[in-house]
């Protein structure tokens, strides 16, 4: 065992792509838990898609054993989360295993809006935080100015700040001796029944579900009887080990140990992220302050293209939801698309994810419907619903109010954009909130915005008015009251639920006049004319015609060529069958993907 | 006499026997133009008269191969421009096909003929040889559209060779619509032109833009192409123009006088069977559809060695399914047969009776609206799964 005076609990913490899994590499690498010749970029980053798209998106822990010069050996227990906020859910629960954290940031970008996000989650749990600069190697480096800034958000000199170069090495040992020296050892009570926090969990097809868990009091022994506090499950604790990076059997985990626990459960559901480990006998009274659920941002339709898939489709989603408790779904029909599932995900990335997952691991072709927020309609009778797909909707002869989601905006700018920031907010129907100042050039700005204005391209729009340099963060707020409306599109006067969206008024138009005129271009010409209309109730606010097609026929056959014009006339037939028919208008796959694509 | 569009004609041309022969020279390549076509200046063509007496002899060597058949009721030199190569080569095949599988008393003899190669000698020959029709590539009256079109010849040049033609054999105008630039008002101009002189036949087909093609390229550089709007009303001023000069269409492009229905084309959508002779022509013997090769040096060089110049061979699958796919643009249409019960159940098909495209009647089905001719036909399709 490792006393808990020589243990020390950590979590990076940074803005996206600040360096904290290339930090983590430098870490196993300095302290020899992986020797340079199996050493890859991202260690620990083990996801297909996280490895392509090089973020990080689930948080990773890792155990490490490390005897500074002329010290003890002390175990470090690190864990890498990531820096996009639609997994900031990650971040949270990786806080609550930890007494302190390492906060990134880079050189050459300075504070952003992630950065501040976590410093204040971290802040909130009670951590200690060590700042780190990193990136010092890269010329655009300005260590000085960013060390200041920090020293102006949480306090002390400028002059102590570690910089270090996850890329060379640079001051790692430096951070090695800070991690030992200023994080405090963990607490809690070796004699007290036994208390361990299960702060990450993945379903591994041999093993059953594997426990990430930090003890607080007491300890876990293999071949013990536990049981989980919130669910009232008992098991047995069939495997204890470390990850070292390797997976190591241990005998028994101690108080402020980290490690992982296997006990017989098979089933995910059976375990909660957040739940409280005791003994079976003489348990703890109570359990540890476990985690909110993550709530989903928000939620689209997904619907395979061939109907026959639908089942596919759930079995996949049942088993991406095993190492993935963020992903909520439920069945739904639609007239137009059939059989499907309304998701829920924690923001757009997550669910550009998760459809790339289902595609490419499960080989699916999908429709995914517009993304929508989660809307709170009130009945005249007083009832209220949740409505998070457009067709829940209660009619409006019954319909008295709706509200949606706000969330509370921070962003981050150089102060020579703030004007262009404001006007962008304001068409998103922004409110402002308080304007600081970090430095004389930086400027922390605070809004209250509907969801739904800011999950299409908020962030894109951002971005490119601020010529890249904004950043910013958000978490939910309370709901509000809006004038709100579901815009309708009917195809020949049938109205297609896919296409329905919930909008505030102002904008009603606007969506209207570019669904229409997008699938004039999309819906081949028909036998007969084709009227595409969105309305709001039964009101019409735009309106186009597909024109009925007049001529369909190849004028004569080349020289005898019946094959050819059979390959021809055997193409569109196959085009024929890929049609969803929707009242009697013929409409293709295509036509639904695209037109529910997300771009102005 | 059977009408053009009479049921009893179409199914006696399912049971012809054709013989298509291609002569591929041309003075120049037309834009639009994807047939296997020799014009100057392509690979191989430094000493066009030799090529030519290569390519003839070839043709002979491949009538020679081909095994014995039952009497020709349908001969047609097709191209490229068959009059290019002058009334005794066109004389000389024509015998080698009767001495060879013998014409049938009756049957058509056709050749297609570019406007500037019509002389009064020229018709004299052909008539001497054995022809007994001309199909003449007259596209337009309009000299705007028939440059666009990259045509040899002039209006006045056209009226002439019909003036020649018609009262002496039997007489087809070919034309081409809905170029881009050719107004409806100069196209309904060619089209009176065109029905002045009663031809006995008439082919007006809407210009088509074949990947490859210069034209094809010239769009896809941003050139204006052919609009089907513009084309389908061309289509209705053609339709409606020939059938007050008392010409019967008999399938989607096709008008004939009664008596004078083009017994190639005829067959060729009755499923018909055909001998395919010449570079890049297509055969239909036995069920089975052939094809030869495309390049000219290849057919020559396969034919000088004893062998034929086939590019490739197959056996359709479903036959019956063809044979309503190729019936559908008749204007007699189809007898459904044993997919009658299919089409009561097809809701494809049934939507294209509703809508008025199609009508199915004791079992035939017909199409109603020759423009929609290829949605009609896809949809059959389907009706084997
Ligand atoms: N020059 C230089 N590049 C670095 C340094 N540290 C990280 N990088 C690069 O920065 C990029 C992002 O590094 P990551 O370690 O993936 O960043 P991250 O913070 O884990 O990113 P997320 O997990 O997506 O939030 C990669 O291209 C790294 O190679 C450094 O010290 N110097
Ligand atoms: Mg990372």
């Amino acid at each position: 065992m490792t006393e808990p005076r020589r243990i020390r609990n950590f979590c990076i913490i940074a803005h996206i792509d600040h360096g904290k899994s290339t930090l983590a590499d430098r870490l196993l690498e300095a302290t020899g838990a992986i020797d340079a010749r199996n050493m890859r970029a991202q260690m620990l980053d083990t996801m297909d898609l996280e490895r392509e798209r090089g973020i990080t998106i689930k948080a990773n822990s890792v155990s490490i054993r490390y005897t500074p010069p002329g010290g003890e050996e002390h175990l470090l227990n690190l864990i890498d989360t990531p820096g996009h906020v639609d997994f900031s859910y990650e971040v949270s629960r990786s806080l609550a295993a930890c007494e302190g954290a390492l906060l990134l940031v880079d050189a050459s970008q300075g504070i952003e809006a992630q950065t501040l996000a976590n410093a204040y989650l971290a802040i909130e749990s009670g951590l200690e935080i060590i700042p780190v600069i990193n990136k010092i190697d890269l010329p655009a480096a300005d260590p000085d100015r960013v060390a200041k800034e920090l020293a102006g958000i949480l306090g002390g000199s400028a002059d102590e700040i570690i910089a270090v170069s996850a890329k060379t090495g640079a001051g790692i040992d430096e951070m090695l001796n800070a991690i030992i020296e200023k994080l405090p050892p963990p607490e809690g009570d070796p004699e007290a029944p036994t208390r361990a926090l299960v702060f990450d969990s993945y379903y591994d097809t041999y093993r059953g579900v594997v426990c990430h868990v930090r003890v607080v009091d007491g300890e876990l022994e293999t071949g013990d009887d536990v049981r989980f506090m919130a669910t009232s499950i008992a098991a047995s604790a069939d495997e204890i080990g470390m990850h070292l990076p390797a997976s190591q059997v241990v005998k028994k985990l101690h108080n402020g140990e980290v490690g992982y626990l296997i006990t017989g459960i098979k089933e995910i559901d059976l375990i909660r992220v957040g739940d409280t480990v005791t003994s079976a006998r003489d348990g703890a009274d109570g359990a540890l302050p476990g985690y909110s659920e993550p709530k989903p941002m928000v939620y689209s339709g997904l619907f395979p293209i061939d109907g026959d898939d639908f089942e596919r489709l759930r079995d996949a989603l049942d088993r991406l939801r095993l190492n993935d408790s963020s992903l909520l779904y439920r069945a739904e029909t639609s007239r137009a698309l059939g059989f499907g599932f309304r998701a829920g995900f924690l923001g757009l990335l997550h669910m550009e994810i998760v459809r790339e997952r289902l595609e490419r691991e499960y080989d699916l072709d999908l429709v995914t419907t517009a993304p929508s927020v989660e809307y709170e309609a009130t009945t005249t009778d007083g009832v209220a619903l949740k409505v998070s797909s457009p067709q829940d909707l209660p009619d409006r002869s019954i319909l008295e109010a709706i509200a949606e989601p706000y969330v509370k905006v921070m962003i981050i700018t150089p102060s020579d954009y703030v004007g262009t920031v404001m006007e962008l907010v304001q068409q998103r129907r922004g409110e402002m909130g308080e304007m600081t100042y970090l430095s004389p050039t930086r400027v922390e700005l605070h809004y209250e915005i509907p969801l739904a204005e800011i999950v299409y391209d908020f962030f894109d729009q951002l971005k490119s008015r601020t010529k890249g340099y904004a950043s910013m963060d958000y978490e939910p707020a309370a709901y509000r009251k809006s004038d709100l409306v579901r815009v309708d599109i009917l195809l020949n006067d049938t109205a297609v639920d896919a296409f329905s969206t919930i909008v505030h008024r102002d904008k009603a138009y606007h969506y209207g006049r570019q669904m229409a005129t997008r699938l004039r271009g999309l819906i081949p010409r028909q036998l007969f004319d084709v009227p595409i209309q969105a309305a709001i109730g039964g009101r019409i606010i735009a309106r186009e015609t597909i024109k009925a097609k007049r001529k369909d026929v190849t004028a004569k056959c080349y020289g005898g060529d019946i094959t050819r014009k059979r390959k021809l006339l055997e193409r569109q037939k196959e085009g024929k069958k890929r049609m969803k028919m929707v009242g009697a208008v013929e409409v293709p796959q295509e036509a639904f993907v695209s037109a529910l694509r997300i771009d102005e | 006499m059977l009408l053009p569009d009479s049921i009893e004609l179409a199914d006696l041309a399912a049971r012809w026997r054709s013989a298509y022969v291609h002569v591929p020279f041309c003075r120049r390549r037309c834009p639009y133009c994807d047939f296997a076509v020799v014009a100057p200046g392509d690979p191989h063509t430094d000493d066009l008269p030799n090529l030519t007496t290569r390519y003839l002899a070839a043709l002979h060597a491949e009538i020679d191969l081909q095994p014995d058949w039952s009497p020709l009721d349908a001969v047609n030199l097709g191209g490229g421009t068959p009059s290019s190569i002058g009334a005794a080569a066109v004389g000389k095949i024509v015998e080698h096909l009767d001495s060879r599988f013998e014409i049938a008393p009756g049957a058509e003899v056709s050749v297609e003929a570019n406007p500037e190669d019509v002389t009064e000698e020229l018709v004299d020959g052909l008539l001497g040889a054995g022809v007994n029709r001309i199909s003449i590539g007259v596209q337009s009256f309009d000299d705007e559209v028939l440059r666009f079109l990259g045509r040899a010849h002039t209006a006045e040049e056209a009226a002439a060779a019909l003036e020649m033609c018609v009262p002496r054999l039997n007489c087809g105008v070919d034309l081409i619509f809905g170029a881009p630039g050719e107004s409806l008002d100069s196209w309904r101009a060619t089209v009176t032109s065109a029905l002045e002189v009663y031809p006995h036949h008439l082919s007006a087909y809407a210009l088509t833009v074949e990947s490859g093609t210069s034209l094809w390229r010239a769009v896809r550089a941003g050139a204006a192409a052919p609009d089907a709007d513009d084309q389908a009303d061309k289509y209705e001023i053609v339709q409606a123009a020939a059938g007050d000069a008392n010409l019967v269409q008999y399938e989607v492009s096709n008008y004939a006088r009664p008596g004078f229905t083009c017994r190639y084309n005829l067959s060729t959508w009755g499923q018909g069977e055909y001998l395919g002779f010449g570079l890049g022509a297509h055969g239909h013997r036995d069920g089975v559809r052939s094809r030869n090769v495309r390049s000219v040096l290849a057919y020559v060089k396969a034919l000088e060695s004893g062998e034929l110049p086939e590019a490739g061979r197959e056996t359709p699958a479903e036959r019956d399914m063809e044979r309503l796919m190729l019936g559908v643009r008749r204007a007699c249409g189809v007898n459904l047969g044993e997919w009658e019960g299919a089409a009561e159940r097809h809701e494809g098909l049934q939507r294209l009776v509703a809508a008025g495209v199609v009508e199915i009647d004791r079992g035939r089905l017909r199409v109603l609206r020759p423009l929609l001719a290829d949605d009609v036909a896809a949809t059959v399709l389907s009706l084997s799964s």
